[in-house]
């Protein structure tokens, strides 16, 4: 049965967006984590993880929101990392959010970073 | 146990910054925690993504502009790309690569309806509307019209074939050498072969700079 992801034919579709834009920071970072976490899972099964998402859910999500969902569904699947330390992991970065202010942040940002270079 | 090296600070604060929506932040939860844990050094991510940024389409433009002035290796490139463009030292992750040539009476496109497939090696990132749900549903049934949208309106006598990408299997199209190249060295033709008419929904530039039309 075609899922949710499998668009070929959708006859509801619109027109395109031919926006460019480059990828943001996190997406370039999350694209290099995933590759790296080759030898916990295959691309057959990244898919197969995008394509469980709930089609509801599917719809509202970016392209590389699903990424997440998939990598962090995989991870669990395969015991790598649990929920649990994931959630907490998140209160500790929003924790922390609160005590600090933007200017710091955006200095932390690009030593932390990587020049965006053309795609 | 939190590592409180240099790197790990570096992306904890990515994840501090306010603006960043709730998956951004997942996604930076999730990498934290693989360095924390060792499954993923900070200084891999970034290797990778200096990588990543280091392919363009001025690679594919590479490889199709010496089709374009070599027979025997548009042979080759059209008989096994994958072992053609590993002769310009070009290294296809993907299983299979197949490159698809236009001609007179023959127009080719690519899309992945079920993702975003696409030669990255050769074109570099895939732009956003590859990747978006309204290209990859409509190419593969009203392949004109989309091209259209492209601002590439093909004759009625023009086939036009449109190639379904898979994790195995990447596809490259090669544009048309346009008319009034003859002169020009592989170099400059390089400059007139954009992602878009790798792609298939452009066809290459003119020496003017002008889309042929």
């Amino acid at each position: 049965m075609s899922k949710v992801h499998d668009r070929g034919g959708w006859s509801d579709a619109g027109f395109i967006d031919k926006t460019e834009h480059d990828l943001a920071m996190w997406e370039k970072n999350l694209m290099a984590v995933c590759s790296a976490c080759a030898a916990h899972f295959n691309v057959d099964e990244f898919r197969r993880a995008i394509e469980d998402i709930e089609p509801d859910t599917y719809e509202t999500l970016s392209y590389f929101e699903r990424w997440v969902i998939a990598l962090e569904t995989l991870l669990i699947q395969k015991g790598v990392l649990t929920l649990e330390e994931i959630d907490q992991k998140m209160k500790v970065f929003e924790a922390r959010t609160n005590r600090q202010h933007l200017p710091d942040l955006a200095v932390s940002h690009r030593q932390g970073g990587h020049n965006d270079s053309q795609i | 146990m939190h590592n409180h090296d240099h790197d790990a600070d570096a992306h904890s604060l990515i994840a501090e910054d306010p603006e960043l929506s709730f998956y951004a932040k997942r996604a930076a939860a999730i990498e934290a925690l693989l360095i924390e844990k060792g499954m993923v050094t900070a200084d891999n991510i970034r290797r990778r993504i200096e990588i990543m940024d280091s392919r363009t389409p001025a690679v594919g433009a590479q490889v199709v502009a010496k089709a374009w002035v070599d027979p025997d290796f548009r042979t080759r490139l059209l008989a096994n790309a994958k072992a053609a463009v590993a002769e310009l030292d070009i290294e296809v992750e993907s299983p299979n690569l197949v490159a698809v040539e236009n001609t007179v009476g023959i127009h080719n496109v690519i899309v992945c309806t079920l993702c975003s497939c696409y030669p990255t090696v050769l074109l570099g990132a895939s732009p956003g509307w590859y990747k978006s749900l309204e290209y990859r549903a409509r190419v593969v049934v009203d392949a004109r019209g989309v091209l259209r949208e492209f601002g590439l309106e093909l004759d009625e006598e023009v086939q036009v074939r449109v190639y379904d990408s898979t994790a195995e299997m990447r596809y490259i199209v090669i544009p048309q050498r346009p008319d009034g190249t003859e002169h020009m060295s592989e170099e400059e033709l390089a400059a007139l072969i954009t992602r878009d008419s790798m792609i298939g929904v452009a066809r290459a530039r003119t020496p003017a700079g002008e889309m042929e039309s």
